[in-house]
């Protein structure tokens, strides 16, 4: 429990979190060699086009696609990615694959982050609240909601509200992010942005709150059964209090671990909500980079993702340090 | 025991208490028509086997009955007065300032994510309206009270022992100067010399802080080590109840009996425990007439169809048929 014992703790959370990220990028490269396809055939456009044999070696040669794939390219792969180097896009010719990922990060942040908020300040208090009144009328049509969520594809419940609110009823865009023709900057194109996010972010909600509810519910109604909710109530708590002083904290441990891991995906998207919405984010790029073949970019967008996961990872071992004398040493 | 104590009104007086449980429609009487009194500062063993319902009389008396128990006959007064014991909101103000209840902390009966001097000084702060200094020094003193050093206040429980741990129990348990303390198997999960250790502690406090304590155990001989009197339960009902050396010396009802040839004794000589035969008691169906009559080896016709009441006997009480045909000879030799 000294200092040196955190320290170590979290010296070694480091460590491992750092190794795993260099393992993502290597299976990244190896996941993206083993696909069938010649990428120099590819960047000349494909069987399609008529090449001369002189144009593909040529073409191998200026991508050090001649050389072995281990240790040369990997290594080159590997150097390059340290240095913030993810190559070029074949599909927007001539763009680097960071400039397009960090063009289209923004737009998914904001989709993902914001449905994140709302999900986990409603699934966690409904979760909460259901588990501490377990059993209760409230409780089973929680549960009950959230599991048909949970088990409901997000994607569907898109096309649900589109169909709904914006195809039947017209109250609400149901793609894209703003307006054709809008001035970006102004206030209505603040308020425009806000109507576009309406419908994706409440799709991407409803299915997170579900998720929310499930792991709350079962944390809290784990805690109200320990033994030291019974010692609260002998010592003549009222019920507030032992929730707030004794069962909130500890049903919050897995709730925390889950919510830090989802912070993972607010970087990769929610890639069928973006599809459905036509939401120009990380999501909508990795369609389009798969329907174009674009290596490159899906390769980046993996690393990113992984690599995002890691460090959400990191943030969840952490935070449950803090939270949980038990694992602190 | 009636008799000494009808100049005083008793600390604790529990009139006729039954408890039932609703259990998916059907109902199980946990306790059946309990009653006994508990003066201040006098140390009671409650010791019976699992379900017998030990736990639910101490509980019933602490007001910390489960929402699916129902009290179906009698009252709890505590220095005359009625307890709410039904009434969770209304038992409120009285948990932990009458009585508290030592529950096993070596388990988890601690909360994992708190320092012990807080756990401590929460009832100070909440129930005795203290400030956080004063429950903290408070809070400290009860951890000196119990051979903790203060420093260890900080500590988390999973970083103490299980006999800190029960000792930590002990100082929450004082916090609201209680007058009964109830010991909930206190010393169950530890070994044998903490278990002497923290008995030992209990009997100090005890004497020290002239408090009262029921012990509940199904250990007769933690009983033997420090309380002065005995009340032994079978299938809800208490059947038989008096001082520790007369009950040791001279066991009324066979339950009692068969109880105390069941603990092992080296200095016996005996080689082989007897256990005592047939299996515990069914609460759904429970046996007619005396519980434990299909056990009993000294059963008799009357045993099967009629309920043995709780009579005085002695200087103690007895539920048995076998001392209730000769019960006026028997007073007459012990009076």
């Amino acid at each position: 429990m000294s200092g040196g014992g955190a320290g170590r703790h979290i010296g070694r959370i480091l460590i491992r979190a750092i190794v795993t990220i260099l393992m993502v990028a290597v299976l990244n490269f190896i996941l993206f060699r083993v696909i069938p396809g010649d990428p120099a055939a590819l960047l000349l456009g494909g069987a399609r086009t008529s090449v001369t044999a002189e144009q593909m070696e040529a073409q191998r040669q200026n991508w050090g696609l001649d050389r072995p794939l281990f240790p040369d390219q990997m290594v080159d792969y590997l150097t390059a990615t340290l240095q913030g180097d993810f190559g070029y896009s074949f599909k927007f010719r001539g763009r680097h694959v960071a400039e397009l990922i960090l063009e289209r990060l923004p737009a998914t942040v904001v989709l993902v982050g914001l449905a994140q908020f709302v999900a986990i300040l409603c699934g966690v208090m409904l979760g909460l609240y259901a588990g501490w009144r377990r059993g209760g009328a409230i409780d089973h049509i929680v549960t009950g909601a959230s599991l048909a969520l949970y088990s409901t594809p997000s994607f569907w419940l898109g096309m649900l509200l589109v169909v709904t609110f914006s195809t039947a009823l017209g109250w609400l865009p149901g793609y894209g992010a703003y307006s054709p023709g809008a001035t970006i900057g102004s206030l209505d194109s603040l308020l425009d942005h806000l109507r576009h996010l309406a419908l994706p972010v409440t799709a991407v909600a409803l299915g997170l709150i579900g998720q929310y509810v499930v792991v709350a519910r079962a944390a809290m109604s784990d805690v109200v059964t320990e033994d030291y909710m019974v010692t609260a109530r002998a010592k003549g708590l009222t019920n507030g209090q032992m929730l707030v002083r004794h069962a909130f904290r500890n049903a919050m441990l897995p709730v925390v671990t889950l919510i830090t891991l989802n912070l993972g995906y607010v970087v990769a998207g929610a890639i069928t909500v973006e599809a459905v919405f036509a939401w120009p984010g990380i999501g909508g790029l990795t369609v389009e980079a798969l329907n174009a073949r674009d290596y490159p970019v899906l390769q980046g967008i993996f690393l990113l993702l992984g690599a995002s996961i890691v460090v959400a990872n990191l943030i969840a071992d952490l935070a449950y340090g803090l939270l949980d004398p038990r694992v602190r040493q | 025991m009636t008799n000494s104590s009808q100049d005083k009104a008793p600390l604790l007086d529990v009139n006729c208490l039954s408890v039932d449980y609703g259990l998916k429609g059907v109902s199980l009487r946990a306790i059946d028509r309990v009653s006994f009194a508990l003066q201040a500062g006098e140390a009671v063993g409650l010791v019976g086997e699992s379900g017998s319902g030990k736990t639910t009389t101490a509980m019933a008396i602490a007001g910390l009955l489960s929402p699916n128990a129902r009290v179906s006959s009698g009252e709890v007064r505590y220095r005359g007065s009625r307890l709410p014991i039904d009434d969770d909101a209304a038992m409120r103000p009285h948990r932990w300032c009458e009585t508290s209840v030592v529950f096993q902390g070596a388990m988890n009966a601690l909360n994992p994510v708190h320092r012990i001097i807080k756990q401590i000084a929460e009832p100070c702060m909440l129930k005795l309206g203290m400030s956080r200094g004063e429950a903290t020094a408070r809070a400290r003193e009860l951890l000196g009270l119990v051979g903790i050093p203060t420093d260890r206040g900080s500590a988390y429980p999973h970083e103490l022992s299980g006999g800190m741990r029960q000792r930590v129990m002990i100082a929450m348990a004082l916090a609201c100067r209680p007058s009964i303390v109830i010991g909930d198997e206190p010393t169950t999960a530890l070994d044998v010399i903490t278990q002497a250790q923290i008995l030992k502690l209990l009997g100090e406090l005890r004497s020290r802080l002239s408090l009262a304590l029921i012990l509940i155990t199904h250990d007769l001989s933690v009983v033997a080590e420090c309380c002065d009197r005995v009340m032994i339960m079978y299938a809800g009902r208490i059947v038989e109840d008096g001082t520790v050396a007369e009950i040791f010396a001279q066991p009324k009802h066979p339950y009692t009996r068969l109880l105390i040839e069941s603990i092992p004794n080296p200095a016996s000589g005996k080689k082989m425990i007897r256990p005592i035969p047939g299996d515990p008691p069914n609460l759904v169906n429970r046996p007619s007439g005396c519980a434990f009559h299909p056990r009993c080896p000294s059963a008799m016709g009357v045993c099967g169809t009629e309920v043995p009441s709780l009579d005085q006997f002695g200087r103690g009480r007895v539920a048995c048929h076998l001392h209730r045909s000769s019960r006026g000879d028997k007073v007459a030799v012990h009076a």
